[in-house]
């Protein structure tokens, strides 16, 4: 049997990802012919179901399954323009705490069998929600934004899950902003790197689609003709299956006026 | 020359903040990642210069005492300036002076304030792990 990849994608910080990069490396694994489940682990504030466009399709959860009230495969939502992909919703009305690492790891378990690719949303923070959201996983992608919170809080998310014996992990650097690292105002891909000192599994800009792709519920993968953003992402479905993809070049396409003439006289 | 007229011309350049968000992370990961409280790091410290105290005198406005963090792996960095090597070194338990900072105390439950720990500098290097 080949073997299942269970990943969670986690970051110590609210806001820097999670969940975009979530809902569009599920789509773009899921276009790649795989078939992909993403769990929603941020209970209480759940959101993949709203990036994925499929909030109207959701009629049990995963607390109804561990309750007993339907099967495992009702709970799932296909998706009806990707059928590899499909959701497992969290509960919206209850808390973190109503459901245990015990059960994740039941629920994970039983996906495996039907799923290449389980892929776990995780909440912020480092409490119950994201010991639940780590208790199946075999691997990890930790997103950071090139902001200093964000590292930090990172590295804390990074240590804790080696202390939980998860050892592969690999960084998303989001919100990249190339004409912010260039005037130096912004740490660079390098830096961040340099600091974590996690492998890097690939480099998303800043991009306004992605706003829009969230306004309607269609992830950047769905769209005729990718985005930098999109194309990150899908780069980024591909290393994780093992390809060797090179890095985008992200960087500012012209030279200002006066970067020019610096260059002249210098 | 040139460049400088057109930094005049066109206005300078801000200073970079990335290079202070790498130096102010470097040092708050290094103390997140050692995960030793801000007590036992100046109890440390203060054991430390106990012990080389008896052996040498302390330049003690020169001190640096941190903890820096490369590649996941953090170090005890100090830097102690040595004054004079002691010619007879002193026995343990002889109370070695050092420059204190005027004490803030509460009422009740006397509170010390930590001391600021300094920026590092290379020339002792203990490694935790
Ligand atoms: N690469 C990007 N470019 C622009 N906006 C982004 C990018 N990635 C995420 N965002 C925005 O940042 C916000 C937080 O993203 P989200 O995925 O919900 O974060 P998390 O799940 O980590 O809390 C959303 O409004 C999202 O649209
Ligand atoms: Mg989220």
């Amino acid at each position: 049997m080949a073997m299942n990849r269970i990943i969670v994608v986690t970051s110590g910080k609210g806001g820097v990802g999670k969940t975009t990069c979530t809902a569009n490396l599920g789509m773009a694994l899921a276009k790649s012919g795989k078939r992909v489940v993403v769990i929603d682990a941020d209970f209480g504030l759940r959101n993949l179901d709203l990036l994925l466009g499929l909030e109207n399709r959701i009629v049990y959860t995963a607390l109804d399954v561990l309750a007993g009230e339907c099967r495992l495969d009702q709970a799932l939502v296909k998706d009806k323009r990707q059928p590899n992909l499909a959701l497992l919703p969290a509960a919206q009305n209850r808390s973190k705490e109503s459901i245990t690492p015990e059960q994740m790891k039941k629920l994970v378990r039983a996906l495996t069998k039907a799923y290449n690719f389980v892929l776990i949303d995780s909440p912020a923070g480092i409490e119950m929600g994201f010991r639940n959201a780590i208790a199946a996983a075999r691997e990890a992608i930790i997103v950071t934004t090139p902001e200093i919170s964000a590292v930090r809080d990172a590295d804390r998310v990074i240590g804790l899950l080696e202390a939980n014996d998860i050892k592969a992990m690999r960084l998303i650097i989001n919100r990249l902003k190339p004409a912010m690292v260039e005037a130096e105002q912004m740490m660079s891909v390098k830096d961040v790197q340099d600091i974590l000192a996690v492998p890097l599994l690939g480099v998303i800009p800043d991009d306004e689609q992605v706003v829009v792709s969230t306004n309607n519920g269609e992830p950047l993968i769905l769209g005729k003709e990718l985005t930098q953003a999109g194309t990150a992402v899908s780069n980024i479905a591909r290393r994780l299956q093992g390809e060797k993809v090179p890095l985008m070049d992200l960087s500012v396409p012209k030279d200002s006026f006066l970067k020019k003439l610096r260059q002249l006289f210098n | 020359m040139i460049s400088d007229f057109l930094e005049k011309l066109f206005g300078s350049r801000e200073p970079v903040s990335r290079d202070t968000a790498k130096q102010r992370l470097r040092f708050v990961l290094a103390h997140d990642r050692s995960d030793i409280s801000p007590q036992n790091l100046e109890k440390l410290r203060q054991e430390i210069l106990e012990v080389v105290s008896r052996y040498v005198e302390l330049d003690l406005d020169g001190l640096e005492f941190s903890l820096e963090s490369d590649q996941r792996m953090t170090a005890l960095m100090a830097n102690l300036p040595i004054r004079r090597v002691r010619s007879n070194p002193l026995e343990p338990d002889t109370p070695v002076e050092e420059a204190t900072d005027s004490k803030l105390e509460l009422e009740d439950d006397a509170i010390e304030l930590d001391e600021i720990v300094e920026e590092a500098s290379q020339t002792a290097d203990i490694p935790l792990d």
